[in-house]
Parts: structure tokens; sequence; C-alpha cells
């Protein structure tokens, strides 16, 4: 078994897990206080009330206590942190401006290659700063603004103001705080009315530094009638040590617009992943959120949708991947407070060795929101008798004109479905991979095709290290 | 050039010509099922083995391949004079042996052509083969099976009616190309029409290159395809071996005869 681990990890280490020397020209102390929060808002020259809004959410930060209803998180320790590091003071908007070392990164990682075939913006981001962002000529002259999200309060400081923490306050849970206090980089997008955006929108996050937090923070705004599909993916090297990621997602559906926000999270398995993503949709708005975990040591994180007008609707699409020693607790949540709104909610897990995937969802559906339609399924696929998963679903309906379907399977790969596969020449692991990717099908179909690929070429590192 | 512990296709595909089975004793959950089993197949005879329910015929079938829930506990399978015993399952299929299920397992999410394709790679020398190219030679060969292209979009065995499955599992037979295929049942369950294009496929396949074991409990098949050989199996053995009028007899007289004569 041990052995088996350690290939998997060599499998990450070489492809994602190596790093680059720390050089960063500029970073604070360890662990957190006022000056800080003060130093961060200082070297980025913000407005006034962005300080205010930092220094309240220290506060309803340190006040606040740590969660203890879901993963283990008593073992962070905060004190050990790096709260903010620059990497470069010169991002780039090509990828010759962009440091060499953190371009190689990139490159390795494969993400201007992806940028050249199949997307129409791409930001990367290094540590606490993006360090390159670009969106294609055509979606710029239709109005479209993707930037990091430092650039895009500077530039468009009314939008930002008037949205950023609307979705997800400042003191919405410990970890939002965390977030709103040192918050570094993430994304930017303003779609405008009518426009679709029908090439995905990426993001790259990228931790390279030893005992570190990212905290960066998007917002997305789909106005009246647009579309955008938006892509986040992030990896970090393999320590011995702890980082923390703590992300903010704020998205914001106008009347009859799209938004899919999909994300593939695979972090190394020291990294505790605590992210809030949370979304307003408003009338005749659909919001998507298709969230992959791989990674990460733990994870916590729920996309929600709060359906605001009539007939919006939430498709939320979860799937975890629970490794030895990781604990992902996923899930979904739908809130329906208005009439003929509709949601699903689709978890699927898969745990193996001494993983644990949990889901963890809430649908509700608030008096007088008429004609509801809602559908929550989770299953999950156990892979040997050592890995574990647990389901909490929160259902609470005060309008009795709602019609709610709740599903839930725990299965396990039988022997006879492997027996069957092999005996048409797959090996056991080929075999026991194949039958993963039919199980989360559902989510790749959904993934633009060089990630379902590459999502699948992931599940099958994972299988060939768990044969023994 | 390979490395040290690669396999070598050229090896590895060479697919067997001979299937022996020796004094073959196997059980499951310790209840012993078979009991003594004496068999050979070789390439381009057609066998056929009959017998009542229960008999082991199924069993017989998952032990060639290796299924981990049955024991061997003596006796020998072997392939050109090689023991198999120590081979997983899909080492067996790459040498050339093939099961066609009599229950094929379905499983969700998986598109039929890519785990077709996905198997075709895993059993083939070919590295070049290219998912257009294969495509081309299954759509050639579903036509003889009588299934439609929209076939190969739909999910392995999923919602597949029992003909259909049945069908399927020729098609993959077709396409695998073994050189010794065991066909469990596969006339169970089917209509006229279906056995009739069933047996046209397996018929096509026969050849010098080509041996199978037709487990079936019916004459019914026997009149589409005519084996060299019959086995009766009665309680986990090989009780009676003939032409073709053992068959005929079975029809007549039923196992039962069978199986007194046997004691």
């Amino acid at each position: 078994m041990t052995q088996t681990l350690e290939k998997l990890k060599e499998n990450y280490e070489e492809k994602y897990g190596f790093h680059d020397p720390e050089t960063a020209v500029f970073r604070t102390e360890k662990g957190l206080n006022e000056t800080v929060v003060r130093q961060i808002s200082k070297i980025k020259g913000e407005p006034e009330w962005m300080l205010n809004n930092r220094l309240k959410a220290l506060n309803a930060f340190i006040e606040k206590k740590m969660p203890t209803w879901g993963a283990d998180l008593s073992t962070i320790k905060f004190d050990e942190i790096t709260y903010y590091l620059r990497p470069t003071d010169k991002p780039g908007n090509t990828w010759e401006e962009v440091p060499d070392e953190i371009k190689n990164t990139f490159e390795k990682l494969g993400i201007p290659e992806a940028e050249r075939k199949f997307l129409g913006g791409v930001g990367a981001q290094y540590d606490s700063e993006s360090v390159y962002h670009k969106l294609n000529k055509k979606l710029e002259e239709q109005g479209v603004v993707f930037l990091d999200m430092d650039v895009g309060l500077k530039k468009y400081p009314e939008i930002v103001k008037k949205y950023f923490g609307t979705v997800i306050p400042i003191a919405d849970n410990k970890f939002a705080a965390l977030n709103t206090a040192v918050w570094s980089g993430g994304s930017f997008i303003y779609v405008p009315k009518g426009v679709h955006v029908d090439i995905p929108l990426q993001a790259y996050f990228r931790i390279n530094a030893k005992n570190f937090g990212q905290f960066e923070r998007t917002l997305i705004i789909a106005d009246e009638g647009s579309s955008v599909h938006y892509v986040e993916g992030c990896t970090a090297p393999v320590y011995s040590t702890d980082s923390l990621h703590a992300a903010v997602v704020e998205l914001i559906a106008l009347k009859d617009a799209k938004i899919r926000y999909t994300t593939i999270q695979n972090w190394s398995n020291n990294v505790y992943n605590l992210v809030t993503k949370r979304a307003y949709a408003y009338e005749g708005a659909v919001v998507e959120w298709i969230d992959g975990n791989l990674g990460s040591k733990i994870t916590m994180k729920y996309p929600s949708v709060f359906l605001l007008g009539r007939g919006a609707k939430a498709d939320i699409l979860s799937i975890a991947f629970a490794g030895s020693g990781q604990h992902q607790d996923a899930g979904g949540k739908a809130v329906h407070m208005a009439s003929d709104t509709t949601s699903t909610i689709i978890s699927k897990s898969i745990s193996m060795g001494t993983g644990r995937a949990t889901y963890r969802g809430q649908l509700r559906v608030d008096k007088g929101a008429q004609n509801v339609k809602s559908q929550v399924n989770c299953d999950a696929l156990l892979l040997d008798e050592t890995s574990k998963t647990d389901t909490y679903p929160y259902i609470e309906i005060e309008d009795e004109t709602a019609t709610i379907g709740h599903e839930a399977t725990v299965g396990k790969i039988g022997e006879d479905q492997i027996f069957y596969l092999t005996s048409r020449g797959l090996k056991e692991s080929e075999a026991k991979a194949m039958i993963v990717q039919g199980f989360i099908e559902p989510f790749t179909k959904l993934l633009p095709m060089e990630y379902a690929i590459e999502l699948n070429r992931l599940i099958q590192l994972e299988m060939e290290g768990s044969v023994g | 050039m390979h490395r040290c512990g690669e396999e070598l296709p050229g090896l590895l595909l060479m697919k067997a010509s001979k299937l022996e089975i020796k004094d073959l004793y196997a059980s499951i959950d310790g209840k012993q099922i078979l009991k003594g089993v004496n068999l050979t197949i070789t390439k381009g005879e057609i066998h056929a083995l009959m017998g009542p329910n229960g008999s082991g015929k199924s069993t017989l079938s998952a032990v060639l391949l290796g299924h981990p829930k049955y024991k061997v506990d003596s006796g020998d399978i072997l392939l050109d004079g090689e023991s198999v015993l120590t081979m997983k399952t899909d080492e067996r299929a790459k040498r050339g042996l093939f099961l066609a299920f009599q229950y094929p397992m379905e499983i969700a999410g998986v598109n039929y052509l890519t785990f077709l394709f996905t198997a075709a790679k895993a059993q083939r020398d070919e590295p070049k083969l290219s998912l257009l190219n294969f495509r081309k030679e299954v759509l050639e060969k579903l036509k003889a099976i009588e299934l439609t292209p929209t076939f190969l979009e739909r999910y392995l065995n999923q919602g597949f009616s029992g003909g259909e499955k049945k069908r399927a599992e020729i098609l993959q037979m077709m396409v695998f190309n073994p050189s010794l295929a065991v066909l469990d049942e596969t006339d169970s369950g089917l209509d006229v029409d279906s056995l009739k294009i069933v047996s046209k496929a397996i018929n096509t396949m026969h050849g010098q290159d080509f041996g199978c074991l037709l487990i079936t409990h019916y004459h019914r098949i026997l009149n589409h395809i005519k084996p060299d050989i019959v086995h009766v199996m009665v309680d986990g053995k090989i009780v009676a071996t003939g032409d073709q009028s053992l068959a005929e007899e079975i029809e007549h007289k039923g196992y039962q005869a069978m199986q007194k004569a046997a004691i």
C-alpha cells in the first residue's frame, strides 16, 4: 500500500508537484494581524472603502469560531502561514513579459498551449498575484471585461463597489471573512447585455511558496441576456507542510443571463481548500456550477445558487475524488426565493484507500415561491473496504406547491464488472478506471473536451496507483 | 527496443491454437462445482457442451477466464501446453480466449465504441489504430449482426434488451477475433430471427483459425450451427461425448436418462 501511494505521489510530483525557488519581490511577515492587512491594501494602492472592508473582515475572522460541523480543521496553523506574497512587479499581457521561471511553470502546466488552442481568455495567478492576463480581441471589442480582480478594482471601481461582497457578505463565514481581509488576485468579469462568450475563459491558480495562503477573489457579472463559461484550474507543489487556499467567488446572473462556472481542483495533498462560492440568479437566468474536486488535503466547498427571479434555474454538479489522506466535504446549495424556479443538484463521489467523501447539501424553498421543481441525487462509489462516504442532505420546504425528488446511492465496483472488462483484455487498473470514468461521465461530458481527456488521464493514474 | 520488464507485444499476441482442460476440479465458497472435467478444443473445431441447469457449464466458462470468485482445486487448464492458472484474466484474453457472457454486465456511462476501441487496443498489436478506422471496421460488423450505428453511442449494455445484449456479445467476438471462444448460452432468450442472425455470425467466424465451445441447454441452436463434437455435462463432469446424434438423443430422451447412464 505504501508503495502504491508513493507512486501516486510521484505522478503528481512530476507533473504538478514541482516548485520554483521562492523569489518574491515582497512578502508579508508570517501570521495575520492588522499590519499585514494594511500592508496588502497599501501595496495595491486601494481606495479607502476597500481597506475598511478588509479591516472589518479581519475582526469578523478573529471573532468567528472555527466551524466544527464539517471536516477536521483543527490542524491548520494560522500563525505559520504567509498571507501575501508578490512574485513579480510586472504582470504581463504577453507571455514574453512574464519572468522566465514563472513562465516555464505555466508552460509545464500547458496553459499557453491551451490558450492558443481553445480559450477566449486566460488569467494566470502565481501565489498572491496575477502574472498574466489576456482576453482575445474579438471579445474585447464586444465590451467583455476579463481582468484580474486588482486591476478590475482600479479600472471599474463603481461596478466593483456595487457588487463586491453583496452575494457573500463580509462575515458570511470564517473563511469568507479571512478572504475578504487578505484577498489578492482572482478574476473580474463583466459580460455586456446580449453578448455571448462562446469560448471558455480560463483562470489558473498556482501556489508555489511553502506554508502559504492563497486568497483569490472572483466576481462575475453577466448582464441581461448574456452568457459566459468560465473555467478554473489549480495545482500546487508537494510539500510536507500545509498550505491554505480560501477563495471567495461571487456570481451575478442578471435577467435571462447564463453563467457556467467549471472548476477542476487538483491541489496537492497538503492544501486545505476552503472555498465559498455563491451565485444570484435573477429572472430567467441560469447558473451552472460544474465542480470537480480531485486534489487537496481537505476540501469544504458547497457552490450555491440563490434563485431570486421567476423562472431562474440552477444546475449544480459536484464530483469528488477522495484518495488516501483526503477528505472531500463537498456538495451544493439551492435556495428558491421565487416562483417557477428549478434546480438540480447532482453529487458523485469516489473514495479509495483512507479517503473520505462527504456530500453536504441544502435545498430550501421559501414560502410563496410557487411551483418550484428540484431534484437532488447523490451517488457514492467506494473502491475498497477502507474508504468512507457519508451524506448530509438538508431539505427545507416551506411552500407546498414544490415538487422535490431526492435519491442517494452507495455502490462498490463489482467483481463481476471487473471480470467482464478484464475478459476483454483490459488490465484490472484499466477496468477500474473505465468504470470510474463511466460513473462520472455526467460531469465529464460537460467539460471542454481537452479537460475531459485530462481528467480521464488523471483517473487512470489514480487507478494504476490503487492496484497493488 | 524494449526495456526490461516491458511486455513484448509480438509474443503477447500469439493466439493459442489449443485449449486443454485436464481433470479440472473447481469450487465456489467451498462448494465444489467442477468434479474432474476433461476437454480438448483445437482451432477449427466447434464443440457443443450441453447439460441440465446447475451442471457446472457456466462455472466452467468462468473458471476458464479466471473469475476471482472461483477456486481451482486441482487439475489444469492449458493454452498450447502452457498452464493459464497463474495468468490474469486479461492475459488469457490476449492469448485468444474469449467468453460471450450469458449475462453481460451493464456499465453506466461507458460509451460502447470507446469500450470496444480501448479493449481492441489492449488486445491488438496495432499502436497506430485510429478511432476513425476502427469505427469503420466496427460498422461493417454491426451490419452483419443487424444492429444500427446508433448502438455505438449507447452505454455498455445499459438498457439493452436481452436479445441486444446477446448480439452485442457476438459483435465483440467478431471485433476481438479470438482463436478460441466460449459462448455461454448465447442462444437462451433469443427469438427465432435473432437466433438466425447470431448463428450466421458464428458460422462466418468458423474456420481454421477459430474454435469454439458452444454452451447450451437446447438442441435448437444446433439446427443452425453444426458442431463437430457434442459433450454432455452432468454434475460437474462430462458424462458423454459424441457427434451430433448425441444432441438429438438428448432432445428425445432428456438429460435424466443421461444422468442415470452416467451413474
